[in-house]
């Protein structure tokens, strides 16, 4: 394998690693907490809020758009570790 | 200022800028017209892409579903919304580094092959045309109510507006109009809102508003309350739904996967500069939709309370003025079942005495708070904006679909650029009347169709990009095979229990409800036939050849993010 392969193969494990570690969130907050756990959750309150429920039509969106900003910058840094930056 | 004047007002005023920039960022090269020229800026793509995917379903449907459904609504929410966690980290990057204009070009590129190309082209129309009928059907809806015109002379100039700046500036002139077109649905739905969540609960921030307690001094917390009413009245309780956990599973995941796999949402990141600027755009476009999706619930909320409060055992002779407005639109109907003079709205269908469509409880919405003409009157402007953007980045999907995949691809390789450049128009004109048509003379299944849209999407390209893109080893035979007996199994399961096409027609499909595989809803089957594509495709891959090598090549090529060149169709 060349050096630019091997380089190429390192980057994409990273960024693949990365992809699994934030999807587990985004399965967590969205199907574990809205959905599978939500009636444990709803056992809990925050306010006037149900926290499973508060999670299906709340909570989930929120991390859903850090998950997306956390991966920008992740990705950005790794980008720029490699080189493969324009 | 009466209502109607503000509604014209608000509504010359929002269109003369849509058509002022049309007219200022009109297309010169297919470039353009497919992609904009490459060059959006990642904060307009992701408000572009807002607009573009916020339809008048979120707009206008969307908030009245929840009303009606409560926590089962949660399944719009996070499907329509995690969708693009999808997008950003799993497509979003690749296909903006593989530099092309279109998904079918992804696709029959990627998968060395014209059938797979066809397919894709096929599912792209299949999605988009019945996406686009609902679309100018809400114009319709909008322009009847507020302006008084009557709903077939609402699409015609809905049809008009659109025809005028999608033909004219393609990609380029629906991005700019799309921005504004953002701007104006934003401040149109969050101005209501707000007042609202003031209103009945003293604080501003609707989606903290929907959690506080009532400012009638009771201490009740809005919620707690809403789940009293339903149940007093013999619906579920708000907050815990009758849909099966399974179900409600599925259908996220089918909305999830469906919204990744949206042909009109996808092409909006081939439009952004670099690999990195497509990443970003992703987080603004889910942080700007997000703003919305964060409040439809609390309108949900606020509107319901609102509603049940304001009708139920109330004599019909003292309802307000919205009340016989929507009475003649045939969207509330009041029947006085047990002649005494009050409406009885209750679940049991022996008794309830009050019809209501789902959709009119946003438009209505500012009415039954009693807000001022003009907010009023935004909301119709923001329904409309709302309507024409998605529209018009459809009727590009569309377009492109024809000129660049059918034309350019497969029929008549050597025609010239201009020459490619008209038969986009040509067809973006077709589809806009095609679409029109379908506006005016709605077949039955257009709503049920468009909620299905999302499972054919999931059954047949997610699952082909994605692989695509990680799957290295994955040839044309396991992809085809794929995507074909996806969508077929959707489209199966779609005309068995939503149709009921082979048991006797639609009276039929209540019956058959028991007889749903795992318990899952036509609905949600779009995650079933998925799984079954991923499952097919790799072992169909594993007895068939590799792709070859320069296929090889360009999957690794596209997991690298620098060197992203224009996006081109050669």
């Amino acid at each position: 394998m060349s050096e630019k392969q091997k380089k190429a193969t390192a980057y994409w494990k990273e960024n693949v690693r990365y992809l699994f570690i934030l999807l587990t969130i985004w399965f967590l907050v969205s199907y574990g907490a809205g959905i599978l756990f939500k009636e444990t959750l709803d056992n809990f309150k925050i306010g006037g809020f149900k926290l499973g429920f508060w999670f299906a039509q709340q909570g989930a969106i929120y991390v859903f758009v850090i998950l997306i900003f956390v991966y920008v910058r992740l990705m950005n840094k790794l980008d720029k570790k490699y080189g493969y930056t324009d | 200022m009466s209502v109607q004047v503000w509604t014209y007002i608000l509504v010359g005023i929002t269109f003369s800028i849509y058509i002022g920039i049309a007219i200022w960022s009109r297309a010169g090269s297919t470039n353009e017209f497919y992609v904009a020229g490459g060059g959006v800026s990642p904060l307009a793509n992701g408000m572009a892409t807002a607009a573009d995917w916020m339809s008048a379903a979120s707009f206008i449907s969307m908030a009245g579903i929840i009303a009606f459904a409560g926590y089962d609504g949660s399944v719009y929410l996070m499907g329509w919304t995690g969708g693009y966690v999808l997008l950003a980290l799993l497509l979003a990057p690749y296909l903006r580094k593989f530099g092309k204009f279109t998904v079918p070009d992804f696709i029959g590129d990627r998968y060395y092959s014209k059938t797979a190309r066809l397919v894709a082209v096929l599912c792209a129309l299949l999605v988009s045309f019945t996406y686009v009928a609902g679309q100018m059907q809400g114009v319709g809806l909008v322009f009847s109510r507020f302006l008084e015109v009557d709903m077939n002379t609402g699409v015609i100039i809905g049809m008009v507006i659109v025809l005028f700046y999608a033909v004219l500036g393609g990609m380029k002139g629906i991005t700019y109009t799309q921005v504004a077109q953002y701007c104006v649905l934003i401040f149109a739905f969050m101005v209501p809102a707000i007042f609202i969540s003031f209103q009945m609960t003293g604080n501003p921030i609707p989606q903290l508003g929907m959690g506080s307690t009532l400012s009638d001094g009771s201490g009740v917390f809005l919620l707690d309350k809403l789940d009293g009413l339903s149940a007093e009245l013999g619906f579920e309780e708000y907050t815990s739904g009758s849909k099966s956990m399974i179900d409600v599973f599925a259908i996220t995941l089918a909305l999830m996967a469906g919204t990744a796999g949206l042909p009109h949402v996808i092409v909006r990141f081939f439009t952004v500069k670099k690999v990195k600027d497509a990443r970003k755009s992703a987080g603004w476009a889910l942080l700007l939709i997000a703003i919305l999706y964060t409040t439809a619930p609390a309108v949900s909320v606020f509107a319901r309370t609102n509603m049940i409060d304001t009708v139920n055992n109330k004599p019909y002779a003292e309802m307000p003025e919205w009340f016989s407005k929507w009475e003649i639109t045939g969207l509330i109907a009041f029947d006085d079942k047990n002649g005494d003079g009050k409406i009885q709205y209750v679940a049991d269908e022996k008794v309830n005495e009050l019809k209501v469509n789902r959709d009119i409880m946003v438009l209505a919405n500012p009415e039954i708070a009693n807000l001022p003409a003009w907010v009023i009157a935004l909301v119709a402007a923001g329904g409309l904006a709302a309507a024409l953007s998605t529209a018009a980045g459809l009727l590009l999907v569309i377009s492109s679909s024809v000129s660049h995949d059918l034309i350019k691809k497969m029929v008549k390789p050597n025609i010239s650029e201009k020459g490619e450049l008209w038969a986009a128009r040509g067809a973006a004109t077709v589809a806009v009347i095609i679409a029109g048509y379908f506006g005016i003379n709605p077949p039955g299944f257009v709503a049920a169709v468009v909620a299905l849209a999302f499972g054919l999407a999931a059954a047949s390209f997610f699952p082909a990009i994605v692989l695509g893109i990680f799957y290295k080893k994955m040839n044309k035979e396991g992809a085809i095979a794929g995507m074909v007996i996806g969508i077929s199994l959707m489209l199966f399961y779609m005309l068995k229990f939503k149709f009921g096409i082979f048991d006797g027609g639609k009276a039929a499909v209540a019956g058959l409800q028991k007889d749903w595989w795992f318990g899952i809803s036509p609905e949600g089957f779009g995650s079933v036939a998925m799984l079954v594509n991923f499952i097919v495709s790799i072992v169909i891959m594993k007895c068939t050849p590799d792709p070859p090598a320069k296929v090889q090549e360009i999957t690794e090529n596209i997991r690298i993010p620098s060197g992203a060149g224009e996006a081109t169709g050669h």
